[in-house]
Order: structure tokens, then sequence, then C-alpha cells
């Protein structure tokens, strides 16, 4: 099933600031709701989120309840050479999820 | 000072008067999406920011796969969506002549894999059956609304609209008494709007997640304080039959953004 949806743009010339948009696909529970019958619904978030650049991390992000279901990050970087952005999101019960883009850059 | 009397019949007057609804003329009819503020339009304009997409893309996935005894995938018989869900979703709901009723496209879906695949029906908001529906209907993303004319179709139509003109519910509202009549209002803060239902299946911020048309229906229903109906249930079906007549020539959304 597909989790993740990601913006990166194919080609930039070096020295170009470019915009990284990301999207993955999560419940975000936050922890605070009950069921009917007055149980807590447990909390199942994900709590971190990072991106490298030709394997240096160059973005972080710590994500709390308050986030939103779904979770869209989007952020700005200089694209420096050609190569591989490497996701990674990480959440409670053991959510681990990754992707990846490739950029051409002239 | 009146006889009590007066008043009592004034009353009752009140309550079974017909809903004196205008309908919109066509060239004033909006979609949803332009009573939003720009940040959500844009969420929607964006494929990769619309977490809809993350349905529609579940629903490619399960296109391909096969399910049932029958052993075939969607794209067994329809091969590729692309080509043969065109514009599918533009004319539904549409007339089936086994039930003998319409059927809007979960509800086709489900029919399929019971006739075709001998699959059990997926469950009404299921991931499975919002991201085929949210597939299927993308495909005639831009396409006209094009209800069809089947004769059989027009009692069924006439049901639905007498649906949204009547007064219900413990607020004695009508769908019209809004969508008609003050659809260029606000309530508690947010645009009335049109009730034009063309990005459905589509992602609702206040849901945080993708949505069917009915689930919609049933929360304004709710919200009206009136009966509400089960999902799939033929006044509901009829209902969403007289919107897609509404919305005649308007372009299809799904999956949209709503707030």
């Amino acid at each position: 099933m597909a989790s993740a949806l990601i913006n990166v743009p194919k080609k930039a010339r070096r020295g170009d600031i470019i915009e990284i948009k990301t999207l993955m696909s999560h419940i975000m529970e936050t922890g605070y709701r009950h069921t009917a019958s007055g149980q807590v619904v447990p909390r199942d978030i994900i709590t971190s989120f990072t991106c490298r650049y030709n394997g240096e991390e160059i973005f972080r992000a710590d994500l709390f309840p308050a986030i939103a279901a779904n979770p869209f990050i989007s952020f700005f970087t200089i694209a420096t050479d050609s190569g591989k952005f490497d996701f990674e999101w990480i959440g409670d019960n053991g959510f681990s999820e990754t992707a990846s883009a490739t950029i051409s850059v002239e | 000072m009146n006889p009590p009397g007066t008043i009592v019949v004034l009353l009752i007057g009140f309550a079974l008067a017909p809903l004196a609804a205008t309908e919109i003329a066509p060239n004033e009819r909006r979609s949803g999406y332009t009573f939003m503020a720009p940040d959500t339009q844009a969420i929607q304009d964006d494929d990769t920011a619309n977490p809809g997409m993350l349905w529609v893309l579940d629903g490619e996935a399960l296109w391909k796969t096969r399910a049932g005894s029958a052993d075939k995938a969607c794209a067994d018989c329809h091969d590729n969506a692309r080509v043969s869900m065109k514009g599918v979703a533009a004319r539904y709901p549409a007339y089936d002549k086994t039930i003998g009723r319409p059927v809007n496209l979960e509800q086709r879906i489900n029919i399929c894999r019971a006739r075709h695949q001998n699959a059990s029906p997926f469950v009404y908001e299921s991931r499975e059956l919002l991201a085929l529906t949210a597939f299927v209907a993308e495909q005639s993303r831009g396409a006209a609304v094009t209800p069809a004319t089947t004769p059989e179709l027009e009692p069924f139509m006439q049901r639905g609209r007498d649906f949204f003109m009547k007064r219900q519910g413990q607020l004695n509202l009508g769908c019209a008494n809004c969508h008609d009549d003050n659809w260029d209002k606000h309530l508690a803060g947010s645009a009335v709007t049109q009730a034009m239902a063309t990005g459905y299946p589509l992602y609702r911020l206040e849901w945080q997640s993708l949505g069917s048309l009915q689930r919609r229906l049933r929360n304004c229903i709710t919200g009206m304080r009136a009966q509400n109906y089960d999902y799939g249930a033929a006044e509901l079906v009829e209902l969403e039959l007289y919107l897609m007549s509404r919305a005649r020539g308007m372009p299809i959304e799904t999956p949209a953004v709503r707030p």
C-alpha cells in the first residue's frame, strides 16, 4: 500500500534553492481520545522525520500529538550535487517508513 | 389579543408549508472549492500535497490485486482504468437492471465483487472501498457531470429531489433551506456552500481522512437532528442522484479537499 508522496524537483541548477515536499500516510492518534466505553485510545503517532541528502542529514523534525493525520512536511535546501534524498519517518509501535528521490544538478 | 387557536393554526401552517426554495441558476453554480481559503485550495491543487492521493494510489494497487474465489482483479476485465474508467464516475449513480434501482459507485464496486470476483463486499467507509472508489473516480477528474438519462431513473431522481426539499428533523429544516436559499451565508463561521457533490470521495480536514458522499450526507442529516439512514440506504442513493443532476456539467474534482 502506498504510504508516502514525495515531491522533489527532478532537475536543478547548482546553487538553486529547491523546495522538498513530503506527505506520509499515518493516523496520528493523539492518545487523548476515548472510546464510547471510556477507554483511552492509545497514542500512535510519528515521532521523528529526517531527510538526508547524499548521506548528510539536512533536515530533522520531531512530531507531537497535535499534528494532524497524514503529516505534510515541506522545507527548502540548496541543490549542491546530483544524487539522492533519503527520507525516514519513525513513530510509535515500531512504525518505520523510508522513501527516496533523486535529483540531477547541473 | 389573538385567541390561542390562531397561534396553533399558524404554527401548523408553518410546519406544513412547502419550501419556497429557489433552485440555483446554472450560471450561479459554484463548487465547494470556490468557498475555500487559498491555503486549502493549494492542498487540493497539488497532487503531492493532497492526502486524498494516498487513497488513489492504494486504489490503483487494489485495482490490480486478485480477489475472491474467481481469483480475478478489476484489471482482468476492465484492463487499464485510465481508459476504461474515464468518465464513469461522472454518470453515477446509475441504474442497475438486475436490482431495479440506482446504485452509487461504492455499490457498483461491491456488486462487481459479488458478481464477477465472488468476493465479499467491502464495508462502507473502509480504506479499501474508499481507495478503489477514489481511484475509479479520479479517472474522471475534469470530466463534466453527466447524469444518466435512463427513463427508469426518473422516479428515483424525483424522490431524491423531494428529500432535498422536504423539511424534517427536530430543527424542521430541509436541505434546500441552506443549500438553495442560503448558500452564500455562513453557519458557525463555515461557508454553507451549494452542495455540489463533485469531489467525492474527498479528503475532509475535519475527518482527517477520505470520506464518501454518504458520510457527508449523514453528517448533514444528524445536524438537522433528523432520523438518519444506514450507509447504502435507498434514500441516500436517491439523494445522491438528485445532487448529481444539480451539478450537471460541473467538472469532477475527485479526490477533492474540503475544510
